[in-house]
């Protein structure tokens, strides 16, 4: 009562056209699908597929929904790796009991969008959707993990997530990617990202840096920056060299924000010198870009080692 | 029910059940906020008809191009396209636009802007709609886009009326005068997106006698009316626009676009014909907030007031005039703020370039100048080591001062008491540095913010605009109003679009004639005009009308009691459905003095007239003026450049409450607005190429990044001119905070901050600065 009336007694109906979904329950029934129908798109989150559909960028002529695989959506244990389901959401990776495995990984998957993409966006598709500004990618890189590709007739193949993200190594037709080899390290790992807001955003730029007290090393990535995260690994080698394993991982400070500003100029290098040897300068948003990196890297270690 | 909230608490045992609230200065709450949270109120997209066609509009992928050809052959042919149309197949009127009728419907030879319509397509199905338009064949001739504004000036000419479309110098005072102490700065506003929640839809259906029914989330469906019937070649009669929900318009909907395409193909192919825009054809073709470059020079007296100010603003309205010319007169009229400043020369240019098209967004002009305004009067603070909000005191505008416009402040104009409300609040606690204290750092829950690198400041800033519209323009509303079985009804084509304007209404009529059941009606172009939902016209123009309507059917039910109790109508009073006189003798109801009968009355409200600027930017243009106080207080991650606005603390001139809890929640979505403006909103072009048009790549504020919103004093100083005394609140927090959230900036950095939305390499403090 007293309300407008809804416009000339139009309905709200709208018919929605038929569309091939499978909705497989095993990893194997999944590849079997998707052998079965080489045009059908596998499907998990869907919070990037679903928007290019939308956008007519995309109109899959099948679909197989990843959903029901329940044996992809936890995680188990190998030999001193945790071998993460493909289905795993960020909502799930980001609570305690796995921010006390992975660290790194639940940091980077709270950090990643609203909740209402973090409840439906999975880990396996954000290395599908492989976006230079996937929050889990740095985090992976600095991991070095490992995929565990699921293919036809029950195959099983493993790729560093690297040298999928690089291009080096690719899915074929009727792979899909199944679990996530991550080793367990036991010790602090960071992941911070630079939005320029305070709301969930793109990364602008984004480190993950990790610690291996057993091999004495520094592990880092800088993501969002390239379209792949980048590792300086140089920079990891000379820092790793200057922490004292034995005495509670102490390091002289001046040496964080050295290592922030070895970081960046890895990762962001200066231009190649003109002919007359004088070097360019970057350009301000260039400049403002590395020197986040160097504070990112610098808070990242700083943290790390706290 | 229209009191369901208000009723639905039982009662305690032994107290009378509250009333429920009505009337005017209540916060009764809106009925559609239900069905508006529920997901059932019935938006343009929502809509459907029996043997819909669907229509798909194709645009141009260049800023600026000549079309050589358009072949439309391939597209004509697909299985289920019904019709496909261009510039070729308008029968009337081929121009539209608000204020300058320029924009052609369908671009015939030229393209002046990413996005622009070239033609539409109806298909048995959305997809065929959208393929067939991509298979329409344009041939172009790709020109070099005009994308700088400065550099429209000496360009060739983007369109027949040339690239100027107003140029406003406005001289007050001696030219000669001068201050001792002198700042300038240049300073650049970005492009703000209105982005409605639901993007540009609508359903056109064709009527047996020739016309046609347009269903749309206009915003001012008379002059849509007649620019669509004008655009058909039929009278204006055979054309209906019939407003549907309107799902968001802090802008001009970019809806007669759309409108004019939907109406064609409707009467082409005599069917309905529905579209609805994806969120890309949206940010393309909409208006935008005009992008605005501005010079400054500040003249002060060694104790700081102002002795001239100087400016050159130049606004880049995109490829079509729109309402340019509007905003061009806020930006000049405003450029000083509420200060008084006894010199004034101001230069104002509108321009076009192949950018994507400006127009009306909230606040237009006026914020734009209020962010240089008071970065400037920031500036002069500093130069002369005085406290920022000090200096402003020592400058404000007061009822009886002078505008640049030589318009003398007739309206209350409670600056000074604005300010020093802010400035008197408590400043948020600092918090401690602790794993127990929740401190939400810039860059948010999970972001880098470390609490070492973070710098708070606080800045103020002052903020006007005008009421209504300007210069002239006749801003008149009429408004119905029916009482029938105890029952009223409000008939006005005044547009809710979340302003509350329904709910206002509602209370008007409980308020006049105690009647506690009120219905609005829906609106359509039947109804007699109310003009266009925008500048805070309806609480005004609409409200008047109606509480005019609503006093003569009052004077119309109490007379024959009048007469009888041989007493003055204004001896009776009406309160929940009893007349009583003033001395409680004699009583009768409502019903029983209706008898039965039906009470009708219309009418209309006019206010007093306003005249152009004219040569030297001089006159009364403006009706009404609102002003607002804004404290920011931001926390800066220095090293980082991430800003995360905390409190924003804010006073202003509302004349008077009509509904505290709309005029709370209006204040606090302009101020969110602002809070967008001010740090992330801007619509990125390359080249004249709109870049990243989705709501990923153009970040709107969240619930995150809106700061607590303290609402510290609202001044109730009535308007005499404005029916209730009420003056307009959507806009002011607008135009106010970004300017706030920038001098708080300033403050926590000691950088300037000349550019918004402010970039995170403008708030970083490295060691050399």
């Amino acid at each position: 009562m007293g309300q407008r009336e809804g416009a000339a007694g139009l309905t709200t109906h709208a018919p929605q056209a038929a569309q091939a979904v499978t909705l497989p329950a095993s990893l194997d029934e999944a590849v079997a699908a998707l052998a079965a129908m080489p045009a059908a798109v596998p499907v998990a989150g869907g919070t990037d597929l679903m928007a290019a559909v939308n956008s007519g960028q995309l109109r899959p002529a099948a679909l197989v929904g990843l959903g029901r695989i329940s044996e992809i959506r936890g995680w188990q244990y190998q030999d001193g790796h945790a071998l993460l389901g493909a289905g795993l959401t960020h909502a799930r990776m980001g609570r305690p009991d796995f921010a006390a495995l992975i660290p790194a990984l639940a940091a980077a998957a709270r950090a990643a969008g609203p909740p209402q993409i973090r409840n439906a966006g999975t880990l396996g598709g954000n290395i599908a959707s492989a976006s230079p500004t996937g929050d889990a990618l740095p985090v992976l890189a600095a991991l070095e993990a490992t995929l565990v590709v699921a293919g036809p007739g029950g195959a099983r193949r493993e790729i560093p997530v690297s040298h999928l993200l690089a291009g080096m190594e690719m899915l074929r037709g009727g792979e899909l990617i199944g679990y996530v080899r991550v080793p367990l390290l036991h010790a602090p790992q960071v992941f911070l990202k630079a939005t320029g807001r305070t709301g969930p955003g793109r990364a602008i730029a984004s480190v993950s840096l990790v610690l291996d007290p057993a091999r004495r090393g520094v592990r880092c990535a800088v993501g969002a920056i390239a379209p792949m995260p980048l590792r300086p690994l140089d920079a990891e080698q000379w820092v790793a060299s200057l922490i004292d394993w034995d005495n509670n991982r102490a390091i002289v400070p001046e040496a964080l924000a050295a290592f922030g500003e070895y970081v960046a100029a890895a990762c962001i290098p200066d231009p190649a010198p003109a002919e007359d040897g004088s070097v360019p300068p970057l350009p301000p948003a260039v400049l403002h870009l590395r020197r986040t990196v160097a504070a990112l890297a610098r808070r990242a270690l700083g943290r790390a080692l706290s | 029910m229209s009191n369901d909230t208000a009723t639905a608490t039982p009662a305690e045992p032994g107290t009378a059940p509250e009333p429920p609230p009505h009337g005017l200065g209540v916060s009764l709450p809106s009925v559609e906020a239900r069905a508006k949270t529920e997901g059932t109120f019935p938006y343009a997209a929502d809509l459907w008809a029996e043997g819909l066609l669907w229509a798909a509009v194709l645009r141009s992928p260049h800023p600026h191009a000549r079309i050589l050809s358009v072949d439309t052959t391939h597209a004509r042919e697909m299985p289920g396209v019904r019709a496909v149309i261009t510039h070729e197949d308008v029968p009337g009127t081929a121009l539209l636009g608000r204020g300058r009728a320029d924009r052609p419907v369908f671009a015939s030879e030229v393209v002046r802007h990413h996005g622009e319509a070239i033609a539409a397509v109806a298909a048995d199905h959305p997809d065929t709609a959208r393929m067939a338009a991509a298979a329409i064949i344009v041939e172009y001739e790709v020109l070099d886009p005009v994308t700088d504004p400065e550099q429209a000036f000496e360009a060739e000419p983007l369109h027949p009326d040339g690239n100027l479309i107003r140029h406003i110098p406005l001289r007050h005072g001696d030219p000669d005068a001068a201050g001792d102490i002198v700042v300038e700065g240049l300073y650049r506003i970005g492009r703000q997106d209105p982005a409605p929640i639901g993007a540009e839809a609508g359903l056109a259906v064709p009527r047996p006698d020739g016309g046609v029914e347009l269903y749309v989330a206009s915003t001012d469906p008379h002059t849509d009316r007649d620019t669509a019937a004008a655009c058909y070649g039929l009278e204006p009669e055979r054309v209906k626009v019939v407003v549907t929900g309107v799902p968001g318009a802090t802008a001009d909907r970019e809806d007669q676009g759309f409108q004019l395409p939907l109406g064609l193909l409707a009467l082409r192919t005599g069917c309905p014909v529905k579209l609805t825009a994806t969120r890309e054809e949206s940010f393309l073709g909409h208006v935008h907030r005009h992008p605005t470059l501005l010079r400054y020079r500040h003249h002060a007296d060694a104790e700081g007031r102002l002795v001239k100010v100087e400016a050159q603003i130049l606004l880049d309205a995109g490829a079509y005039a729109d309402t340019s010319s509007e905003a061009l007169a806020a930006a000049v009229s405003f450029a000083c703020g509420p200060y008084v400043v006894p010199n004034a020369f101001i230069e104002g240019w509108a321009v076009r370039t192949n950018n994507p098209p400006s127009g009306h967004v909230r606040g237009e002009g006026a914020m734009q100048v209020c962010a240089a305004y008071e970065a400037q009067m920031d500036k002069l603070a500093k130069k002369l080591g005085v406290d920022p909000a000090e200096l402003r005191l020592r400058n404000v505008l007061a009822t009886g001062d002078v505008l640049p416009t030589g318009q003398t402040v007739t309206c209350p104009a409670p600056v000074a008491e604005l300010l020093q409300a802010v400035q008197e609040f408590p400043l948020p606690a600092l918090p401690k540095d602790t794993p127990e204290d929740e401190w939400l750092l810039p860059g948010g829950p999970e972001g880098a913010g470390e609490p070492g690198a973070v710098r708070r400041g606080v800045g103020y800033a002052l903020g006007m605009v005008h009421m209504l519209g300007a210069e002239g323009t006749d801003e008149v509303s009429t408004a119905t109003v029916k009482v029938h079985d105890g029952v009223a009804t409000v008939l006005c084509a005044a547009v809710e679009t979340g302003q509350g304007f329904t709910t206002l209404a509602r209370q008007i009529v409980q308020e006049t004639l105690g009647i506690e059941e009120v219905h609005v009606a829906s609106v359509d172009t039947d109804q007699p005009t109310a003009g266009p939902s925008a500048r805070g016209r309806h609480t005004w123009v609409s409200g008047g009308a109606v509480e005019r309507a609503a006093k003569m059917v009052r004077t119309q039910l109490l007379q024959p009691l009048a007469h009888k109790f041989g007493m003055s109508t204004e001896l009776l009073q009406i309160t929940d459905g009893k007349i009583t006189s003033y001395d409680g003798v004699l009583s009768t109801t409502v019903t029983e003095a209706m008898d039965g009968k039906e009470l009708w009355a219309t009418a209309q409200c006019r206010p007093h007239p306003t005249e152009p600027l004219d040569g030297d930017g001089q006159g009364d243009a403006f009706v009404g003026l609102a002003f607002c106080a804004i404290r920011a207080v931001v926390d800066v991650d220095i090293e980082l450049g991430s800003v995360r606005v905390v409190e924003l603390a804010l006073a202003q001139d509302v004349g008077r409450v009509l509904n505290p809890a709309q005029l709370a929640a209006r204040i606090e979505a302009g101020v969110t607005q602002g809070v967008g403006a001010a740090l992330t909103e801007n619509l990125r072009s390359a080249r004249g190429l709109v870049r990243h048009p989705d709501l990923t790549g153009y970040s709107l504020p969240t619930a995150l990044d809106a700061p607590d919103i303290r609402i510290v004093k609202l001044v109730e100083e009535r308007d005499v001119v404005a029916p209730f005394g009420a003056k307009a609140v959507s806009a002011v927090p607008v135009v106010t905070s970004p300017a706030a959230i920038a001098s708080a900036v300033r403050a926590a950095t000691g950088r300037p901050v000349n550019r918004l939305p402010i970039r995170p390499q403008a708030a970083v403090v490295t060691a050399t600065q």
